[in-house]
Parts: C-alpha cells; sequence; structure tokens
C-alpha cells in the first residue's frame, strides 16, 4: 500500500487543483467537494461535506447506518443529483460529465440476481469492451479477461452460468467488473457487507493488490472500522451530514487524545499504568528495571474506542465540540 | 473505433447472447410454446359457427391468437424493463461508458428475436392446422408483415413506460395482463365485435388492438370474410393511420420516460427494490 502522505502534505493539493482534462496533464486531486448538501424533501442528509481524495489513495468514508455514505458516494458516482455544493471528480461535475469520464471510473455494484444466465467469462469480457474505445498506451484497456479472472479467484469458474455462483464469488465478480476498464478511480460501497471473515480477508488482499498494480484511487464507504483500518490510507468519519474526523486510522487514534495503557511485569509482579506518553514511560520502565521487564505489552486507544465516541457525541449533540477538539489535536 | 459505434455493435452482441441464453432456459421456451398452442389447440380442434354468414370462425379466432401475440410485446417489454431495473441489470449498463445506449440497442434486438420466433411458430402453425387460415397472396404477405411491425412498434413503447414506472414488475405485468384480456374482448379479435353492444365496439376501436386485428384479417382470411366486418370492408387505412398515432405519441413519451427512470437508477435504488421484493415473496 501507499503510505507516507502526511496532513501537511495534503493540504498542498486543495480540491479544485485538478488539470484541465483536455491538456492530458495529470490529475493530482481525483475527488474535490465543497458544501456538498443533499435534502430529501425537508430531511438534510448532507449539510456542508467536503473532502478529497488524491491519485492512486485508498480512502474510506466511515460512518453510521444511515449517515448518509451511501447518498456521497451515489452522487460522486454520478448516479444523483445533488441539492448544493461544488464536487469534482477527475475534473468534472459528475452531474453533467460524459461517457468518456464514466470511463475512467470503475463502480462495484452489489449483484443480486442480474445476468444470471450469463456464463462468467463471457460476462466479464462483454462488459470490458466497452473500454476498448478508450484504450490509451498509458493505460491499456480493458484488462485482460483471463489474467483478472484469475486475479480474483475465478478462473476455475469462467464456464459456469453467474446464478450458480456462491455470494463471495459473486462479489468478486462484482470487484473484477468495476476493474475491468482500469478505472483512475474506483467506488466501493459496502464491498464486504455479509461476508464472512475469511471472504473479508481474501477480499482485502484482492483490492491492495489490484489497486497497487493499476494506481487505482478507491473510496470505499464500510461502517466496519476493521475494514476501514485494514484497506484506506485516510478515513474519513462521516456522521451528521458532514466529515467530522479526517486521518488515517493512527491520526484519528491518538488524535483525539485518550490514554495509551502499559501494562508489564516486573519479578513475576504484574503492573498496569495508564498514559499519554507511552514511549517515555516505556523508556523509564527499563532505565529503572533493566532486563527484568518481561510482558510488556502497550494498548493504543483504538479507532474503534475513537469512532464510538465521536458517534456517541454526534448523537448527544455535541459534535462540534468533538470536531473542534480533534482539529486541535492533530495540529 | 468511435466509442458510440463499439457500444452499438456491442449491443447486438448482447442482444444476441441474452436472446441465445434466455431461449435455452426452461422457463423462456415455456413461453414460446405456451400461447401458440392454446391458440392453435382452440382454433384447429373446434368449428365456431358464426351465425349471419355461416362461415367458420375458428380462422377468425387465429388472428386474433396472432394479434394476441403481438399485444403480448408490451407485456414482455414491461417485464423485462421492470425486472431488469429491479435485479441492477440496467445500473450496470448504466455504470459502463455508453453503457445504456448498448442496452437499449441489445434489448430490442432480443425483444425483436423472441417476438419473431412466437409469432413464427403461431403463424407456421395455423397455416398449417387451421382451415381457412392462409396469406392472401403477396399483398396478403405484405399486409402480414407490415402489420406485425405495426402493431409491435405500436406497443412497445407503452410496455416501456409501464415498465419504468412500476416498483412491483410482477404486479405491473399481471394487471396489464387483465387490461389487455379485457381489451381484446372489445378489440374483436377473437370474434366480431357484432355480437358486443355498440359502446363496447367504439371503446375498441379507440386501441391500436382492435386495428391490428383489422390488418391481420384481411391479411390472412379469404376475402368473403369481409362481411363480418362491422362496415364490411377492410379499413386498412384507417387502420394504418390509428397505428401510427400510437406508434408516435409512444416514440415520444417513452425515450423520455426511460431517460427519466435511467437517470434516477443508484445502488440504494436497486437495494430498495430488492429489499421490496424479498418481502413480497412473489
Amino acid at each position: 500500500m501507499r503510505r507516507g502522505r502526511d496532513m501537511a502534505t495534503m493540504a498542498e493539493y486543495p480540491p479544485g487543483r485538478a488539470a484541465d482534462p483536455a491538456t492530458g496533464a495529470p490529475i493530482e486531486t481525483v475527488v474535490g467537494v465543497e458544501g456538498l448538501r443533499m435534502d430529501y424533501g425537508s430531511t438534510r442528509v448532507l449539510d456542508g461535506l467536503g473532502l478529497t481524495v488524491r491519485a492512486g489513495e485508498v480512502v474510506a468514508l466511515l460512518g453510521p447506518n444511515g449517515a448518509g455514505k451511501t447518498t456521497t458516494i451515489e452522487i460522486l458516482e454520478g448516479f444523483r443529483r445533488r441539492s448544493a455544493g461544488r464536487v469534482e471528480v477527475l475534473g468534472q461535475d459528475p452531474a453533467r460529465a460524459g461517457e468518456a469520464w464514466r470511463a475512467d471510473l470503475g463502480v462495484v455494484l452489489q449483484s443480486w440476481r442480474d445476468h444470471g444466465v450469463w456464463r462468467v467469462r463471457e460476462l466479464l469480457h462483454h462488459f470490458g469492451r466497452y473500454y476498448a474505445a478508450y484504450s490509451t498506451p498509458e493505460r491499456v484497456r480493458p484488462f485482460d479477461t483471463d489474467v483478472l479472472l484469475d486475479r480474483v479467484g475465478l478462473a476455475g469458474h469462467a464456464r459456469r452460468q453467474v446464478k450458480s455462483l456462491s455470494g463471495g464469488q459473486r462479489r468478486r465478480l462484482d470487484v473484477a467488473i468495476g476493474l475491468v476498464g482500469r478505472p483512475r478511480l474506483l467506488f466501493l460501497d459496502e464491498p464486504t457487507a455479509g461476508f464472512d471473515p475469511q471472504a473479508r480477508r481474501n477480499f482485502h488482499d484482492l483490492v491492495h493488490d489490484v489497486v497497487d498494480e493499476n494506481d487505482t484511487a478507491v473510496l470505499l464507504t464500510t461502517h466496519d472500522l476493521d475494514e476501514a483500518e485494514r484497506l484506506a490510507d485516510r478515513i474519513l468519519v462521516l456522521t451528521g451530514g458532514r466529515i467530522v474526523a479526517d486521518g488515517s486510522a493512527e491520526q484519528l487514534a491518538t488524535g483525539l487524545g485518550g490514554d495509551s495503557e502499559v501494562a508489564w511485569t516486573v519479578d513475576g509482579r504484574r503492573s498496569v499504568h495508564s498514559t499519554r506518553a507511552p514511549v517515555e514511560f516505556v523508556a523509564g520502565l527499563y532505565a529503572d528495571h533493566g532486563d527484568s521487564v518481561t510482558d510488556l505489552r502497550v494498548t493504543r486507544p483504538t479507532l474503534e474506542d475513537v469512532y464510538m465516541d465521536l458517534v456517541r457525541r454526534h448523537e448527544s449533540g455535541d459534535i462540534e465540540n468533538a470536531a473542534a477538539e480533534f482539529e486541535r489535536t492533530v495540529r | 473505433m468511435k466509442p458510440a459505434t463499439n457500444a452499438v455493435r456491442l449491443g447486438l452482441a448482447r442482444g444476441w447472447i441474452d436472446f441465445l441464453r434466455l431461449s435455452t432456459t426452461p422457463g423462456e421456451l415455456f413461453g414460446y410454446v405456451f400461447y401458440p398452442a392454446v391458440f392453435l389447440g382452440i382454433a384447429a380442434s373446434t368449428t365456431i359457427e358464426h351465425d349471419g354468414t355461416g362461415t367458420d370462425g375458428s380462422a377468425y379466432l387465429m388472428t386474433g391468437g396472432v394479434a394476441f401475440l403481438l399485444a403480448n410485446t408490451l407485456l414482455l417489454v414491461a417485464q423485462t424493463i421492470g425486472t431488469e431495473r429491479e435485479d441492477g441489470t440496467l445500473l450496470r449498463a448504466k455504470a459502463l461508458p455508453h453503457g445504456m445506449l448498448g442496452y437499449t440497442v441489445g434489448k430490442s434486438l432480443q425483444l425483436m428475436f423472441t417476438s419473431a420466433v412466437s409469432l413464427v411458430l403461431t403463424l407456421v402453425g395455423a397455416l398449417v392446422l387451421v382451415g381457412g387460415f392462409s396469406v392472401q397472396g403477396w399483398s396478403g404477405a405484405l399486409l402480414l408483415s407490415g402489420f406485425c411491425a405495426l402493431g409491435i412498434l405500436a406497443l412497445a413503447p407503452y410496455g416501456a413506460i409501464l415498465g419504468s414506472l412500476t416498483t412491483n414488475p410482477r404486479m405491473a405485468v399481471a394487471v396489464a395482463m387483465i387490461a389487455l384480456l379485457s381489451l381484446s374482448l372489445v378489440s374483436g379479435v377473437f370474434f366480431p365485435v357484432d355480437i358486443l353492444p355498440a359502446w363496447a365496439g367504439v371503446v375498441g376501436t379507440v386501441f391500436p388492438l382492435y386495428w391490428i386485428g383489422v390488418g391481420l384479417r384481411a391479411a390472412l382470411l379469404p376475402e368473403a370474410q369481409v362481411a363480418l366486418e362491422a362496415t364490411g370492408s377492410w379499413e386498412l387505412p384507417q387502420a394504418a393511420g390509428v397505428l401510427m398515432v400510437w406508434i408516435v405519441v409512444g416514440f415520444l413519451v417513452a425515450p423520455w420516460v426511460l431517460r427519466r427512470m435511467a437517470r434516477r437508477e443508484s445502488g440504494s435504488r436497486v437495494s430498495e427494490a430488492r429489499e421490496r421484493a424479498m418481502q413480497r415473496a412473489y
């Protein structure tokens, strides 16, 4: 996975830096959103949401059910019209973008029983051919059907009917279809809902690999913290219609404070200590006791702790404070 | 290669694959055989004597069978669009560059193939088995193909509209089927309208089914049976005229409704549809 972009470098790429697609210059910001608002009737689902995704970055949109994750993704995909705000995806407004823009996107849909009588390979190959007209020397399209099938572990099922696939196999086919055009930006909406742990792990490995190989930026939604932590370079917490936290899992976990817990054993005696500065504490511990320190364990506040805290504060109406506190601690 | 041209070619490939794959499923095979078998069975096995003229009405009934098959296109289109919205086929097309173009071309081709197979099966069966049912020379053949085309074009757009508006494709098709059967009664496609009250005949003449029936009878029944027509003549110009009006209106409205429906399709809409369908269990 690509790592190593910290908050400081992020600030150098404000939304809107995207180059004119006509010049062919690289677009650093693949998704730029400012002040996005979405109303369904009198219900305001998104209220001034802002976010940025840069080329090659994997970003997770994390939030409780009904927070507006799917609505956000669908606006970015061009499948839903927003009420207000500025949205730019690959340099264009999704509400007005054309078919060439669409060719740069991959959308992983949750299939149900569509194309049930088609054969697996036949379907993937057929969809891939739509992208052939958009092939360039730098980005050869589509993906070779057999290579991709092999990559998602469906090579052995190429001639089977789609409806005969298991749930997990179908989802892997969904991912293959999302990737077949070698997208510059891939959308995954709740990709592993209903997966067992093994299937989820395999799926994560698959996304990592394919995304690395093709320098594809990914925006995924999930309400699974573990998934966000495992997959994403950066996590955005969406609640109350806006992004209340933005950073790596590490930054989120430490940024919102909370003590780390240090547990150790000296001469058979177990001790536990809570501290804001675990590194210094452990250094002191070794200075005092040397090698007689055993069973050392440092537990940082988990992303889950932080996330639960954010959501709870939002629900109790304290979200402004929580967000402000986060801003302070991260900077 | 231009992307749009590419998509049209892919649409043709898609139509063929869909037709081929679906035609080998038991449900679809049953659909091909069911209506032709019913109409052929009745028309070939019974003699229906018309009190006015004493002619055998079996051939007349059979032209009704053909008209009904054409009308069935409406149901087929509605069902296809309704279920493919629900199961996400349409959304997948939407996620591809020029995917909707390919989808539209593919679906039109697939439905054309499907209708053609049912029609050919029925026509061949009727020509062999039903007395008095025959293509009336070259002009009859021309009329037959012309009115089959006009009939399908006059009805298919309304199926598309129905399929775009419904949230429950199975219910919509069931209701449309009942409407179609009632309409075929007052349209005199199975037996002459003169045995029904006059107002029923008037209602029938507003709808395409009546005029499809007129065209098919002119193409397939002996000249003597013109006596069974309400006006005592084949009103072909009127028939073509009324059908053209339905075609023009249909092709003005349907693309608009389809585009509006397609624009609104999204992943969450498909999930909602899936939830609804699973709760209903029909």
